[in-house]
Order: C-alpha cells, then sequence, then structure tokens
C-alpha cells in the first residue's frame, strides 16, 4: 500500500480551479517533489493532504487515513514545514519544541532526549533557551523541521523549505533531509521551484496550473527531452547549420549566434562529430538537460525563480509594517 | 474527549507562558483601569458625594473598575488568536491532533485564568479606598470573576476567529467593546440615566456582570438601596431588581452561547 495515495483531488477557490483532478502514490521512504512555478496547486495540494483545507472533489488517504473523515489520525502520523514560519517568536527553541511534544502526546520520559537529539541534529542545541525571534531566517527553518520531526512522523511534509534562505544554508537543509532518509524510512513529500534542489528527489511531479503534467524520475523526465543538449558556434553558422541537417541527420536550431541540438547520449556523439565535422569549429560543448529543459518542452514556458523571491520579500516587508507600533 | 482536554491544557498553557513573558503586557493591563480609578475617582468623589448613605462614588466605582479589568483583559483573548494567525502559529495549533472546540476552550481558559488573576490583584487597592474586604467576599467573587472572564474571553475569540489582522481587531474593540464597557454601569448607576443610555446598557450583557461584582462587594444592600430617592442602584428590568444568583445565570447563558459560536467558527477553519 502506498503512503501517500491521492485520486483525482481537486479544489476550486471561487471560480479558479487550484487544483485539477490530481492523481498520484508515493511509496514509503520516498523523497517525492512537487516541481512548478508560484501559484501551480502545490501548496493548496499538501494543505489538503495535511488536512488544513477540505477537497472539492476526490480522495486522499495519508498513512492509509483519509484525510477528510480521519484527519486526528492523519495529522498524529505527520509531520509539517510550512512556507512561511509557525513559530512563537516570543517563545524559546525549546519552549516551541516543549509546546509540540504536549500537543502531539510524547511521553515525559523521552520528551527530554528527543527535544535534545532534534537540537544536536539541526545544530542548535547551544541555542535551545534562545528566544526565536533572534534567529535567522536559515535558524528558524531548522527550528522547524526539528519540530516537524519531534513526534516521529511517518511522512513528513517540507512546503518550500529553503524559500527565501542563502545558498549555504539551502545546503545544509538538504543535507539534514537526505541523512535523514538514509537513517529512517521517512516519507518525504516537498515542493520547490529550485530546479537544482528538484534534482534531489527520487521522483518528480511537474505541475501548472494545477495539473499534474509530468510524473517520473528526475533522470527519466530529462531523456523524454531526447538526450542531451550539444551547443557549437563554427566559423560559419549557416554552413555548419546545413551540414549537421544533412550529414548527420539532426534538427539543430541557430539562437543568439549559437547552434543547440539534442542528443542521446551526447558525450558519445562529439568525439566522432568533431573527427568528421568539416567545417572550422570555434567552440562546443555538450550538458545534461536540466528540469528547466524539461519545464519548458511540456508547458512552453520557464519556471522563473525572482517571483518566489519578490514574494517572499513583499510579505516580509509586510510583516514587519505591521509588526511595528505594538 | 481526550483530545478535547488535551487542547484545552497545551492551549492554555502556553497562554499562561506568553503571558509571563511579556512584562510590558502584565504592566499595561493595569495601566487604563488604575488611570479611570485615580482620575474619576479623584475628579468626581467629592462632586458626586453619596449616592446612598455609606456608599460614595468611590466605593460605587471600584467593584467596577474591576470588573473592567477583567472585560478588558478577557476581550484581548481575541487579540492574542489574531496574533498567533498573522505570526502563522495559528497554523501550528490546527494542523496538530487537538479538538477544535478544545483550541477554543484552551484560549478562553488561558486568558480567563490571566484575567482573574489580574482581577483579584486589583483587590490590594482596598483597604486604600476604605472598601471593607473580607474572605467570605473574596470566596463569593471569584467564581464570578471566573464566569465573566470565561465568557468574555469566548466573545474575543469569537471575534478574532474570522480575522485576519490586528489593525481589524483592534477597530472591533474600539467602536463595539469600549462602548459595551462605558455602557455597563462601571461609572454610573444605569437606572437614572437618559432612556436611550438605559436602554443600550439593559441590553448589554456586560451590565450584569458588573451589577454582581458590585452587589458581592457592597453586600446586596445596594441593589434595592437608594429607592427612596427615586432609584436604585443596582439593574432592574421590568421593576424587576437582579439578584447576584440571576445575574450569573445570564452572564454564563452569554458565554455558552459565544463558545459554542467560537468552536463553531473554528471548526469550519480552513
Amino acid at each position: 500500500m502506498s503512503t501517500i495515495d491521492v485520486r483525482g483531488l481537486s479544489r476550486n477557490f471561487g471560480g479558479l480551479k487550484a487544483v485539477d483532478e490530481i492523481s498520484f502514490q508515493v511509496n514509503e521512504g520516498e523523497i517525492f517533489g512537487f516541481l512548478g512555478p508560484n501559484g501551480a496547486g502545490k501548496t493548496t495540494t499538501i494543505n489538503m493532504l495535511c488536512t488544513l483545507l477540505k477537497p472539492t472533489s476526490g480522495s486522499a488517504t495519508v498513512n492509509g487515513y483519509d484525510v477528510v473523515r480521519q484527519r486526528s489520525q492523519v495529522r498524529r502520523g505527520i509531520g509539517l514545514v510550512f512556507q512561511d514560519p509557525t513559530l512563537d517568536e516570543y517563545l524559546s527553541a525549546e519552549q516551541n519544541l516543549r509546546f509540540h511534544a504536549y500537543a502531539y502526546k510524547i511521553p515525559r520520559e523521552s520528551q527530554e532526549k528527543r527535544i535534545s537529539e532534534l537540537l544536536e541534529l539541526v545544530d542548535l542545541a547551544d541555542r535551545r533557551k534562545s528566544k526565536v525571534h533572534v534567529f535567522s531566517g536559515g535558524m528558524k527553518r531548522r527550528l522547524e523541521i526539528a519540530r516537524g520531526l519531534l513526534h516521529n512522523p511517518r511522512v513528513l511534509f517540507l512546503d518550500e523549505p529553503t524559500l527565501g534562505l542563502d545558498p549555504q544554508t539551502r545546503r545544509h537543509i538538504w543535507d539534514y533531509v537526505l541523512s535523514l532518509r538514509q537513517q529512517s524510512n521517512l516519507t518525504i513529500l516537498m515542493t520547490t521551484h529550485y530546479m537544482d534542489e528538484a534534482e534531489n528527489c527520487d521522483r518528480i511531479s511537474i505541475i501548472d496550473r494545477g495539473r499534474l503534467i509530468a510524473l517520473d524520475t528526475p533522470d527519466k523526465l530529462k531523456d523524454a527531452v531526447g538526450g542531451d543538449v550539444v551547443t557549437l558556434k563554427a566559423e560559419n553558422n549557416e554552413k555548419a547549420l546545413l551540414e549537421l541537417k544533412e550529414k548527420y541527420q539532426l534538427s539543430p536550431v541557430l539562437e543568439n549566434g549559437n547552434i543547440t541540438f539534442s542528443i542521446p547520449q551526447g558525450e558519445k556523439f562529439l568525439p566522432r562529430l568533431i573527427g568528421t565535422f568539416q567545417t572550422p569549429l570555434l567552440s562546443i560543448g555538450v550538458r545534461r538537460p536540466t528540469l528547466d529543459d524539461v519545464f519548458l518542452r511540456l508547458t512552453g514556458r520557464a519556471v522563473r525563480e525572482e517571483e518566489g523571491g519578490l514574494k517572499e520579500m513583499m510579505k516580509t516587508m509586510m510583516k514587519m509594517h505591521q509588526g511595528r507600533g505594538r | 474527549m481526550g483530545d478535547l482536554f488535551l487542547g484545552i491544557w497545551v492551549v492554555a498553557y502556553r497562554e499562561l507562558l506568553r503571558f509571563v513573558q511579556e512584562r510590558t503586557r502584565m504592566l499595561s493591563s493595569f495601566a487604563m483601569p488604575l488611570l479611570f480609578l485615580v482620575i474619576f475617582g479623584a475628579g468626581f468623589n467629592r462632586l458626586i458625594g453619596a449616592l446612598t448613605p455609606g456608599v460614595d462614588f468611590i466605593q460605587f466605582m471600584y467593584p467596577g473598575i474591576i470588573a473592567m479589568t477583567v472585560l478588558t483583559n478577557s476581550i484581548m483573548s481575541g487579540l492574542s488568536v489574531v496574533w498567533d494567525r498573522e505570526f502563522g502559529f495559528l497554523k501550528e495549533i490546527l494542523v496538530a491532533p487537538l479538538s477544535r472546540t478544545g483550541i477554543v476552550l484552551g484560549k478562553a481558559v488561558g486568558s480567563a485564568t490571566i484575567s482573574v488573576g489580574q482581577g483579584i490583584i486589583m483587590l490590594v487597592l482596598a483597604p486604600l479606598l476604605s472598601v471593607s474586604l473580607s474572605p467570605m467576599l473574596v470566596l463569593k467573587l471569584i467564581p464570578m470573576l471566573i464566569i465573566l472572564s470565561v465568557s468574555l474571553s469566548g466573545l474575543g475569540v469569537l471575534i478574532a476567529s474570522r480575522m485576519r489582522s490586528q489593525q481589524s481587531f483592534q477597530i472591533i474593540v474600539q467602536i463595539i467593546i469600549f462602548p459595551l464597557i462605558f455602557l455597563s454601569g462601571v461609572f454610573f448607576p444605569v437606572n437614572n440615566v437618559p432612556a436611550w443610555l438605559e436602554f443600550i446598557s439593559k441590553i448589554n450583557p456586560l451590565s450584569y456582570g458588573v451589577d454582581a461584582i458590585r452587589q458581592i462587594f457592597l453586600n446586596g444592600e445596594i441593589a434595592a438601596a437608594g429607592m427612596g430617592q427615586g432609584y436604585p442602584l443596582g439593574v432592574t428590568v421590568f421593576g424587576h431588581t437582579m439578584t447576584i444568583v440571576q445575574d450569573m445565570l445570564l452572564v454564563a447563558v452569554l458565554g455558552i452561547v459565544v463558545l459554542s459560536l467560537a468552536a463553531w467558527s473554528f471548526s469550519r477553519q480552513e
């Protein structure tokens, strides 16, 4: 039985179909990624799976429990890290964890050990007594991950766990996530719009405008683009273009003075090409396709990262504004 | 059932924990009632003199000020809900395996505990104002303070259950809650005012809470006292003067209604 089983799940907000009939299964111990631009429906899906939002139609189970009819059982078995912080900033790191321990009925005798273990795991053991409002964004996120794991959930939901964090902290958080998977049989469902992060997932579902448009391992998704991407520049691009078409039966495109085409197993093709190509070359390179190429091919649009940055910035500014004068 | 009590205790625990961390809130909660007591007390006491033989204006107002301390602080339970929503912590509470009714009751219990504590602290002023206190009086007072503060905290949570920002909650407090407090007989007997004001005061449930606390302090004698001068200091409805127990029941019914509505509103929360 799948740990997460989603069938025909939909959610409307007024006339808008935020999530439109999506279905997928996640197996135990898997890192399952939701990739898509902002507003694609990733967070709405997570909110339905963690019982915060009722589906308009369709059904879903987590750990075998229905997310509408067995909400308490679902909640007990999941850990959550939301996009926006959900810590009590005026309490200390330990007090935040303590609250969580009480709410999830962690036996008193094991609370102390568990809290110490997790603070150790996220490198916050020395900040145990500090109030959360003095923490940096990365520290808050790490504390939230510790809290999400405190009650030994079988499934961890991570909604954009690294949004708005610096690259070093992002790397750090990924190290935790990957080491967690090795240590336990934790199932992780996460959303991201960072392509490089999605590469860490076992399987990725690409979601766009509420619909699930692709679901596979990162490698297979990239293979679907049609192999590796070769980029070259010749002394005479027109002549090179013609030669590629006639001699090698490729379909190259000329773009910004560079010729690009895709070919399976590009590393093996490159020496053959260089050995036999007549037109003098200025440069040539081969790269694996990225998930950007996948998304571009499937939707005709690129996933833009700066949207997230801007949105995050505005949210922070609004909070700062509201927080003033208290 | 287990989820219900767990919810009440966890949420109330955190409410109290938050309160002791915030020293400024502790002080500021006494500021307004004390200000009114000092300014109005000093300003009007000599002017007004005895309302009835043996009850001067300060002695009349002081129980009202205690009620006011409890009222304002209880309503602020709503602010804590809005605050939690704004800063995200409400999501952590809502996604935990706690019953929604338990969460609402927990907020009310936590906030009521704080309010009752503050009401009791106000009692230290009694000797300064030559109001006599007895252990019996305090014993009678505490249950009434509890009923009043749980009910009003419920009202605060109900108002806050759908509010998104602290500003909008503050506006509601200013246009609805403050008038209700001022028109609840804290500063003047509700029987000797223009008819429209009397009408508003008597449909205002807070009046009955204030009345009960005042009757406890003045030993019930004020309800009917003053009859000779044409009006009693208690609350009369259709010629009937309310007793302490009737006041209590009325406030308790209000509390049950608002808490049920708040729990319903929270259970439909998304």
